[in-house]
């Protein structure tokens, strides 16, 4: 379970967490929306101790992570997976490495076995054979279905997705949803994901959070969250250029 | 909210003095960074995981991919002294030094001066800019939240490279330099080679050659250091990562410098 308390965050004189307050239960897939520059990946680098905020708490079962640092955090961070928004693949290694590393470096499984459960994980995202090929060289699409292997591929209990989706065409956007809950269901891990997709995540949200204006101003069930009655919400998830937030053109929502 | 228009005008000496506190005060705090950042990358040199492969190739980063262009600017530094001390000395008759003059002219300041400015235009670039790239692309953050230190990962295996390979490195540039100063003034010049070599024997002190070490090591930390940590502070994007590693260069060639007129000043 993960719990954030009034969490506040300054950089220079710009206010971007205004006193966010989010619950995350186990091994739900909560998704954050809100629009672009909202935000949203600041609040998911708190969650993963690479940001520390101003004031108020990030609660992982019961321990507060903004007060960690360290060997403390790092125990905490071996519980996550986290996927990057531009996927953060180590170029100067092939895919198998890149999807090795973890492996590798933090574990003590002998080779054979690390072999053995890179091939399984890079099958579960549709990309076997494709170990030899460097970053550089694979589409778009795959890297980011890379990157989603090489963070599930220590089986943890948290995943954080920060905008998985963007850049890709309709259809990809689709196909990594679709991979994501397929390893959701497999695998039951905690997954708190950042994206401006809109309708997409309502398929595949278990709860929805809107992020306005650095603070939470809703959340709840897909369904709640489209029958909102909140104008904020409305106007964002229908991309209403008018009213979407102070006659400033929407960048984030797709209709 | 309240803007900077609306804040109480400061008369202009104040306003001075406000701005000169503000860049002594970021000056103060990045030399804090630049000085924690180090001292970092030190304790965890003794720490263990050791990263040993990761060592491995940096030491071929650093050391092995330099080496063509340190013995070519190593050659050349040789015979351009050869011939410049050759023709100062010859007008004195004084050209039984000339051995001596170039091998201690490169041993105590040129070799490690000269062969850490260039592989600083080589390797040191390259560090900052694979580094920067690395940080603007979340590749550092995905070490950090992989609970992997990137400071260890990333800056250790730099720092120890450069302590092993710029003393090596200066002395493969001393020789060659050495060899240069040779076939200009004993196969172009006519100098026997005895008078050459004999002499350097005689004035080369091991003291000489120790001066050289220690400034090729403090080279070897000091390169490294800048480079990583100019990587490692990058600003946004290509521009940011341009930024950097140019700044990483100037830098570390100006510190090499005043570096060394410290060390020679300090050092028998």
């Amino acid at each position: 379970m993960i719990r954030v308390q009034s969490l506040y965050k300054t950089f220079g004189r710009q206010a971007v967490l205004r006193g966010v307050d989010l619950e995350v239960a186990t091994a739900e897939i909560m998704v954050v929306i809100g629009r672009s520059g909202g935000g949203k990946s600041v609040l998911l680098k708190h969650l993963i101790g690479l940001l520390h905020p101003d004031s108020g708490a990030v609660m992982v079962d019961g321990t507060d992570i903004t007060r960690l640092r360290g060997a403390a955090l790092d125990q905490i961070r071996q519980r996550y997976g986290v996927v990057f928004q531009g996927g953060a693949l180590f170029d100067s290694m092939s895919v198998f490495d890149n999807v090795a590393f973890p492996l590798r470096e933090k574990s003590r499984l002998p080779a054979a076995d690390v072999q053995n459960r890179v091939q399984e994980k890079l099958e579960q995202v549709g990309l076997a054979g494709m170990g030899a090929k460097h970053p550089a060289e694979i589409s778009g699409g795959m890297r980011k279905r890379v990157a989603i292997a090489r963070a599930l591929v220590t089986e943890p209990e948290v995943v954080f997705f920060d905008e998985p989706t963007t850049g890709l065409d309709p259809i990809l956007v689709n196909t990594i949803h679709h991979l994501i809950v397929e390893l959701h269901r497999k695998f039951r891990f905690t997954a708190v994901m950042v994206s401006h997709e809109i309708p997409e995540i309502f398929g595949i949200a278990d709860r929805v959070a809107m992020l306005h204006e650095g603070i939470i101003v809703e959340s709840g069930s897909p369904e709640a969250i489209q029958a909102s009655t909140n104008p904020v919400v409305q106007h964002f998830i229908q991309g209403d250029i008018e009213g979407a937030g102070h006659g400033v053109p929407h960048a984030g929502a797709r209709a | 909210m309240t803007g900077p228009s609306s804040s109480p005008p400061f008369p202009l000496p104040v306003r001075l003095v406000e701005s000169l506190g503000r860049v002594a005060l970021d000056v103060v705090q990045s030399l804090g960074r630049f000085g924690r950042f180090l001292g970092a990358a030190v304790a965890f040199i003794f720490v263990p995981p050791f990263k040993v492969r990761r060592l491995v190739d940096r030491v071929n980063f650093v050391g092995f991919q330099s080496l063509t262009i340190v013995i070519l600017t190593g050659a050349f530094t040789g015979m351009v002294l050869g011939l410049q001390i050759f023709l100062v000395l010859a007008r004195f008759g004084a050209e039984g030094f000339l051995g001596p003059a170039v091998a201690l002219s490169l041993i105590r300041e040129l070799g490690p001066v000269l062969c850490a400015v260039f592989v600083t235009g080589l390797a040191g670039s390259a560090l900052t800019a694979e580094i920067g790239i690395m940080r603007i692309t979340e590749q550092i953050d995905a070490l950090t939240v992989m609970a992997l230190n990137p400071t260890r990962y990333l800056v250790v295996p730099a720092l120890v490279a450069g302590v092993i390979c710029f003393p090596l490195m200066t002395a493969i540039f001393d020789v060659v330099g050495i060899f240069g100063g040779y076939l200009v003034s004993v196969k172009l010049l006519g100098l026997s080679k005895g008078t050459y070599f004999g002499e350097m024997q005689t004035f080369v002190d091991w003291s000489d050659i120790m001066v050289g070490f220690w400034k090729s090591v403090s080279f070897g930390i000091l390169v490294p250091w800048v480079c990583t940590y100019k990587g490692f502070h990058c600003g946004h994007g290509a521009e940011g990562v341009a930024r950097a590693t140019t700044q990483a260069v100037v830098l570390s060639s100006v510190l090499i410098l005043v570096w060394d007129y410290l060390l020679g000043s300090v050092l028998p």
